[in-house]
């Protein structure tokens, strides 16, 4: 589904990602751990073309999608569902709109359908009749809902969440990770899930991949990340400010 | 000093000229090939020109009033008492064809340039743009292409608004000061031709082109929070200004001054 090979990615001097191989399997959940700051989000932009590599090849359905033409990036995105860190919801607009911005445009949707999806898709992250505030008038959580109900409303076949439980209380955050698996269940999408949550990471991931360094250290199910002889995993999953990783 | 940070300052200029340059061809094309965001471009519209209308009144006014004054001083030490009612087509002609289009170029670019730079840049920063591509929308026929459209077509139109309140304002200046009013009207009329006000029109929709075009371009370009934003702005004021000023100096030397020449 998602193959990712040696990609290595610089800002100015710093190396963000150093060599990352990632194969991502149709219809399973991976989740990418790692600290903040260790490009992890870097890693989910290059997978939607958000940002080109300086090195390597990511292919999305076998399609290698660094040499596209805007067109044919265009149609790719369209397969995938990305929720934002902080939601990146249109100012502008209501939160109907926001929901509705990629149905409208570029779906052929009748518009009873389109309103129909749209309540559909708001009842499903629990903000039900909120389609006529603005995104100025919800707090942060629910713009992140907001933000996720955007994203799963034109059933994308893979859906990428940056950090979903940042920002949301821990009951709302659980509401969100039962929502990632529902979706991925119900929908049989293919989720890539960004977080440094391990609570949320074990609940939703069929598999992890821990990054560290700009590399993937480990990769394997929940309990190979759980067992894992790194002391580099190990003190990421327990959270402790002692062990060989020093930067924070 | 080195060449290299001379050098690496050149090819900056030469890679920005070549941003702003692919950036407008982007526009151009959007517009061509794709339907029109009616809805946005027309709340473009009422942003760019309508909500500009108070401070273009006042900027022409007060410019219409300067002119007059200075054109009125002028003639009555130079020429004499009573010539002075011959001041109007030099009124006319000299806001028409710079004063008003470069005062309210600069304004808009004080208004509406900075307002695009600053909300698409927050939009940058905010990851909406990011939003928009992962929504399988292109952010250059959303945001770029309705702004440059609006600002071309409404910044011609304020000036032409510009023009007739600050040429009546000249008037009115050179009436209060007792002018024969008949010679000032009669001469306004004889010398002031279309041209001469198209001419103004033309350089301000290019003047509209520009802001537009820099204003997105340092919004698409804003980095790191809202510093960036601010820095966004401020670039978009100063390199849309000095563009309008150098755009109208070679824009009056190439339009010829008078059609049927």
């Amino acid at each position: 589904m998602i193959e990712i090979k040696n990609l290595h990615k610089s800002f100015g001097d710093k190396e963000v990602l150093r060599g990352i191989d990632l194969f991502i399997r149709k219809g399973e959940t991976m989740a990418v751990i790692g600290q903040s700051g260790s490009g992890k989000s870097v890693l989910i932009k290059h997978m939607i073309g958000l940002m080109r590599p300086d090195q390597g090849k990511i292919l999305v359905d076998g399609v290698d999608i660094c040499c596209l033409s805007d067109q044919e990036m265009y149609e790719i995105r369209r397969k995938f569902g990305l929720l934002f860190q902080a939601g990146a919801l249109f100012d502008s607009l209501t939160v109907a709109e926001n929901v509705s911005f990629g149905l409208e445009r570029y779906r052929d949707f009748p518009r009873d359908e389109i309103r129909r999806i749209v309540t559909e898709s708001l009842a499903k992250v629990g903000l039900r009749g909120a389609e006529d505030l603005m995104p100025h008038e919800l707090s942060g959580g629910m713009k992140k809902r907001v933000g996720l109900a955007r994203a799963i409303a034109y059933e994308p076949e893979i859906m990428l969440y940056d950090e979903p439980s940042t920002g949301i209380d821990p009951i709302r955050a659980d509401a969100i990770n039962d929502l990632i698996i529902r979706t991925q269940q119900e929908m049989n999408v293919t989720s890539v899930v960004i977080t440094h949550d391990m609570t949320s990471a074990y609940k939703v991931a069929d598999r992890m991949a821990m990054l560290y360094n700009g590399k993937i250290v480990q990769i394997g199910s929940p309990e190979d990340i759980r067992n894992s002889p790194d002391p580099v995993v190990q003190q990421f999953i327990h959270g402790r400010a002692e062990g060989p990783i020093k930067e924070y | 000093m080195s060449t290299a940070p001379r050098l690496s300052l050149l090819t900056d200029v030469f890679r920005e000229i070549g941003q702003v340059g692919i950036l407008f061809g982007q526009a151009l094309t959007a517009l061509i090939r794709k339907p029109l965001e009616r809805e946005n471009f027309l709340q473009q519209l009422e942003d760019i020109g309508v909500r500009s209308l108070p401070v273009v009144s006042l900027t022409a006014a007060f410019g219409g009033l300067v002119f007059g004054l200075q054109t009125y001083i002028g003639f009555h030490r130079y020429i004499g008492a009573g010539s002075e009612a011959y001041g109007g087509p030099i009124i006319s002609l000299g806001l028409s064809k710079e004063l008003i289009p470069i005062l309210v170029g600069l304004m808009v670019t004080g208004r509406v340039g900075s307002a695009i730079a600053a909300e698409i840049g927050t939009m940058k920063i905010t990851e909406q743009i990011d939003a928009l591509y992962s929504l399988g929308a292109d952010p250059v026929r959303y945001l770029v292409a309705p702004r440059v459209l609006a600002s071309f077509i409404m910044v011609p139109l304020l000036v032409l608004y510009g023009d007739i309140i600050g040429i009546f304002c000249g008037y009115v200046y050179n009436l209060l000061m007792g002018v024969n009013r008949y010679i000032y009207v009669k001469n306004t009329l004889l010398y002031l031709e279309l041209w001469d006000v198209l001419t103004g029109l033309i350089k301000a929709a290019a003047f509209g082109v520009v802001i537009a075009v820099i204003g997105c371009w340092q919004g698409l370009e804003a980095r790191g929070g809202a510093e960036g934003v601010g820095r966004a702005t401020t670039r978009t004021v100063v390199i849309a200004s000095i563009l309008i000023l150098i755009f109208n100096f070679f824009l009056s030397k190439a339009l010829p001054a008078n059609l049927s020449l």
